[in-house]
């Protein structure tokens, strides 16, 4: 299955903006810590992506995540 | 019996007799459809499907042993497609006991009481957590034990896995608090059930109540925590022991 990165994207800000950040927030450089998205919040949007993309996220890959872009790359290069 | 609920369905393990059968009976009390598992008395989880189609609810026998890994997933799965909507309410309830005292338990002994009593609780409760914060809310219940708060002599294992559930149930409830979901315990004392037929009339005076509990009023504590009602209370051990712990 491939996947194009604006369709990651666009699943990624709108998981991210129903946990409560502000849509126009979410820019691919934005921290998750900036957005307050926590850990728990982490783990809910890697239960998205499995469920979407088949793409299993360990708690240690989110972890590594600083910002949305690295959530979105790590996304889509599992996916590829 | 009120309206029957269509967003969310409640799963029971162990719930073929005592108190895991009162606990499906009174779930179900509130509109929910219930999973009664079983692990080897269809006969009886049929009965208690049967009593409670009787009262106008719904529900289905589901065999599995909760220790076995794959069981989560199968349970909830088999849930899920009988009613069409997630487990909203687990009740971890299934266990098992293996008396003996420390210096000459068993390896076995040990293992099957944490395996069934703690471990299989938690993966229940990891499985049910996913639809569970997806849909902002759930109810879970650990069903611990009195001796998991207080010494009870040839239950080290028992009294271990126990008293581990109520420190598990304490932190996953803070974990997910803010999803909307609870995660509660309660800890029975002396219930008249099978599991403590063998126990010594003796031990009756030392509960202040002077009397053994019946499964029904372990039920009745349970439903509470599992109803919309009790929204607020989450990481909470409620003592259902006629004062035995107090």
């Amino acid at each position: 299955m491939s996947v194009t990165t604006e369709q990651v994207e666009s699943r990624v800000v709108e998981t991210l903006a129903s946990f409560g950040p502000d849509a126009s927030q979410i820019t691919r450089s934005a921290t998750f810590e900036e957005l307050d998205i926590d850990s728990l919040d982490l783990v809910e949007l890697a239960q998205v992506v499995e469920e979407d993309y088949g793409v299993v996220l360990k708690g240690e890959d989110m972890k590594e995540l600083k910002t949305v872009g690295d959530a979105i790359d790590l996304i889509v290069e599992r996916a590829g | 019996m009120p309206e029957p609920r269509t967003n969310g369905c409640a799963l029971v393990t162990g719930a073929s007799r005592g108190i895991g059968a009162a606990i499906a009976r009174a779930i179900a009390q509130d509109g929910w459809a219930v999973g009664v598992n079983f692990r080897s008395d269809a006969t009886a989880a049929d009965a208690v499907v049967q009593s409670i189609e009787a009262d106008g609810g719904r529900a289905v026998a589901l065999q599995g042993d909760v220790t076995d890994p794959t069981s989560p997933d199968r349970l909830f799965e088999l849930l899920e497609s009988t009613y069409g909507c997630p487990v909203l309410v687990l009740i971890n309830n299934a266990g098992v006991s293996a008396d003996d005292l420390t210096p000459s338990m068993s390896d076995e002994a040990w293992s099957v009481v944490i395996d069934t009593d703690l471990t299989a609780a938690f993966r229940f409760t990891r499985r049910a957590l996913k639809p569970m914060m997806r849909a902002r809310s759930g109810r879970i219940v650990n069903v611990s034990s009195v001796v998991g708060l207080r010494a009870n002599p040839g239950q080290a294992n028992y009294a271990a896995a126990k008293a581990g559930l109520i420190a598990f149930t304490r932190t996953a409830a803070v974990e997910v608090a803010r999803r909307g979901i609870t995660i509660n315990a309660v800890a029975p004392g002396w219930i008249d059930t099978d599991m403590t037929a063998d126990v010594s009339q003796d031990l009756l005076a030392q509960v202040p109540a002077r009397r053994a509990g019946t499964p029904d009023e372990v039920a009745a504590c349970v439903r509470f925590l599992a109803s919309d009602q009790a929204g607020y209370v989450t990481g909470a051990v409620l003592s259902v022991d006629g004062g035995l712990a107090a």
